[in-house]
């Protein structure tokens, strides 16, 4: 098992991605979509993620209208939609992933979805099944009230999003919100692999460093080894989400493992 | 506080932002001008000129007493925005946010489009302002507005049909969602109707208010008191708030906003998303939506483009929610024979989507009897549905030799 934090029980990313700031060059998150291309499948190929050197896993739940996620994400997600996923198979996965392997796994999901399930209700099974929290890509911490309660009565993490263009007023706000990470989106877009990183990922890190963050994972764009290593110069984490849908798509639970492993070269410190 | 003057970002538990954090300074960015804009004569001084110049507002309204015979012999008045430039309602909203994207640096504009009016309106004022203009449009929707896709690329606009999902207006919007957030910093997206984070539903509304309140003069004066009802199509409903907003405070005046019903309500071919909705987050706002019980948005249909669409704005679930305007489903042969009366009886030819509001219209005026008078939004004129009515009511002769 994964490290607990003091309230008990429940197992946050945070003392992960730390000790992974220590012992390595950061933490490796790995996204993936549950119920793509079937539900057993995604179950294996996060736990083939844990195996090779994915830290955390970001378990995107599959929504119809999902405005963050460029075409190899909504692509995998549709499929997942049309071969009937319920949100119930998300706690499952969650459930299924911990069991088999060491990671703490934080879901990604729109807000719709979670409010239509029952803000509270979804926080208890979603601890219930021994996930660590949420990540909330269309959900503002101004929007959140029921979700930083719930959260803070259960003790998920809460993972919100801050980006280049956020003021700094937000960016503290977003920084006293969320707890496990904050998502610091590297560049100005949606999901999908990018040659280059933007620079203002590395400007983004060091203002949230300024308005007192600990703990910040980059995502949006990164694809490569290296490019993990370099966001790695400067953030806790490097978040990893197209690249890997890609490979589960082109060449299933082998090819993912593959690319994972070589995604996790950039976390260590010969490189 | 008098209902008018609601501006949001809630209305009711309805509204809000529920948008990606990158987002977020462009709305606030955006919400800035317009409310620089609101109290600035100059603003208006070139809005109203082109209103008058460009538009050719206000638009007149029309008495139908042919058509009304068939409503209970009620006293039916249109107002005509169909007479607009550009066909429909869409480019009083259009216009001004072209001028507030002006005044904000930007020189990219892009837009969602449904049956084509918002996004030939959108087309027209690039057109007429210098300004690059995308228009998303659900693959589905360039296939049965194919007229309106070639309007707008004869304006100049590049239209990308979008494939994802349900190839609707839906997914035309989540795709010039992620253009905006991708492009934000040269690009304003501008909205079609009163749906969206805050600011749109308000903004939007405020730029289409001009409807309601040449309206409620013009009846005034030609009929010497208020309506007893006022009648509009609904799918993001810009044109219903644009016509309800002068008589929200109108107690004796009620309200009734007409929604795509589609092949019925009973059936999953629906549009009706107020009837059968429930609240919940959709393209940035909570409002009510067509979902099923995990919150996935559920596909609608409608024959008419522009209004299936499975959300609708946060105002209207807010005026259903406190009783002050009243909303019907419509289907798809009742709209269609509404079309073909209109054209039948007063030589007016009015688009699918309000053809609902006047299928509506002919069951309230049987309702409240020969004494009402009803103001019926005619949102829209009918040309574009030209292939659509001439393949539903079977008008076109498929051996005749195209010269």
């Amino acid at each position: 098992m994964s490290e607990r934090d003091a309230a008990g029980g429940i197992h946050s990313v945070a003392p992960v991605i730390e000790r992974r700031t220590r012992d390595a060059r950061g933490a490796l998150v790995g996204y993936l979509p549950a119920g793509f291309p079937d539900l057993a499948t995604s179950i294996d190929a996060a736990v083939a993620l844990a195996h090779n050197g994915v830290d955390v896993i970001e378990l995107g739940l599959p929504y119809s209208d999902p405005v963050m996620d460029g075409a190899v994400i909504q692509a995998a997600t549709q499929q997942a939609l049309s071969g009937g996923f319920r949100l119930t198979h998300g706690f499952e996965a969650v459930r299924e992933i911990t069991r088999q392997a060491a990671v703490p796994v934080l879901v990604m999901t729109y807000w719709n979805p979670v409010l239509q399930y029952g803000v509270d209700r979804f926080a208890d099974d979603l601890a219930a099944a021994g996930g660590s929290g949420l990540i909330t890509p269309d959900l503002i911490p101004d929007e959140a009230e029921p979700w930083l309660s719930a959260s803070e009565r259960v003790g998920l993490d809460r993972v919100f999003l801050a980006a280049p263009s956020s003021s700094d007023a937000r960016l503290a706000q977003a920084v006293s919100a969320s707890r496990g990470f904050v998502y610091a989106v590297s560049t100005m877009g949606i999901t999908g692999a990018r040659s280059d990183v933007d620079a203002a990922a590395r400007s983004l890190v060091a203002r949230l460093r300024d308005a007192g963050c600990t703990s910040t994972c980059v995502g949006l764009g990164i694809s490569s080894a290296a490019q993990v290593a370099e966001v790695l110069e400067y953030a806790d984490g490097a978040i990893v989400g197209s690249a890997l849908v890609k490979a589960l798509a082109d060449g299933g639970v082998e090819r993912v493992a593959e690319v994972a492993a070589a995604l996790a070269e950039g976390t260590h410190l010969t490189n | 506080m008098p209902l008018r003057d609601e501006t949001g970002p809630y209305f009711g538990e309805f509204g809000g932002r529920f948008v990606p954090e990158s987002l977020i300074k462009a709305l606030d960015e955006l919400s800035e001008a317009w409310e620089l804009a609101k109290v600035d004569p100059g603003f208006h001084a070139e809005l109203d000129e082109l209103n008058r110049s460009y538009t050719g507002r206000p638009s007149i309204i029309t008495e139908v007493p042919r058509f009304a015979r068939h409503a209970g012999d009620a006293r039916i008045i249109l107002k005509r925005e169909d007479l607009n430039h550009t066909g429909s309602h869409k480019i009083n909203n259009v216009l001004g946010q072209a001028i507030l994207t002006k005044r904000i640096g930007k020189t990219r504009v892009i837009a969602e489009t449904g049956a084509g009016q918002h996004g030939v309106a959108t087309a027209t004022a690039a057109a007429l302002f210098g300004l690059d203009c995308v228009i998303y449009m659900g693959e589905v929707d360039t296939e049965r507005q194919a007229l309106n896709v070639a309007r707008m690329r004869l304006l100049g606009a590049e239209v990308v049909p979008v494939k994802a999902g349900s190839r609707t207006l839906k997914d035309a919007i989540n795709e010039a969602l992620r253009d905006w957030v991708t492009n934000v910093e040269t690009t304003n997206y501008i909205f079609g109707t009163v749906a969206g984070p805050h600011p749109f539903p308000s903004m939007v509304r405020d730029l289409q208010k001009v409807i309601g309140d040449e309206a409620r003069a013009q009846v005034l004066e030609l009929t010497g008191r208020l309506p007893d009802a006022v009648a509009a199509c609904v799918g993001g409903g810009s044109n219903a708030m644009g016509i309800f907003h002068a008589f929200l405070d109108d107690p004796s005046v009620a309200l009734y906003g007409f929604e795509a019903g589609g092949e019925g309500t009973d059936t999953p071919r629906t549009a009706a998303t107020i009837t059968l909705g429930r609240a919940g987050v959709l393209h940035g706002a909570r409002s009510l939506l067509l979902q099923d019980d995990d919150g996935q948005t559920l596909e609608s249909h409608s024959i008419s483009a522009g209004l299936d669409y499975p959300g609708v704005g946060p105002e209207h679930a807010w005026l259903a929610s406190i009783g002050r305007a009243q909303y019907r489903a419509v289907t798809d042969a009742e709209a269609m024979d509404a079309l073909r009366l209109l054209s039948r009886t007063e030589g007016i030819i009015p688009a699918i989507e309000s053809s609902h509001a006047l299928a509506g219209a002919l069951a309230l005026g049987r309702e409240l009897g020969s004494d009402a008078t009803i103001l019926v939004s005619l949102s829209g004129r009918g040309d574009k549905d030209m292939e659509t009515a001439g393949r539903y009511f079977d008008l076109i002769d498929h051996d005749a030799v195209q010269s």
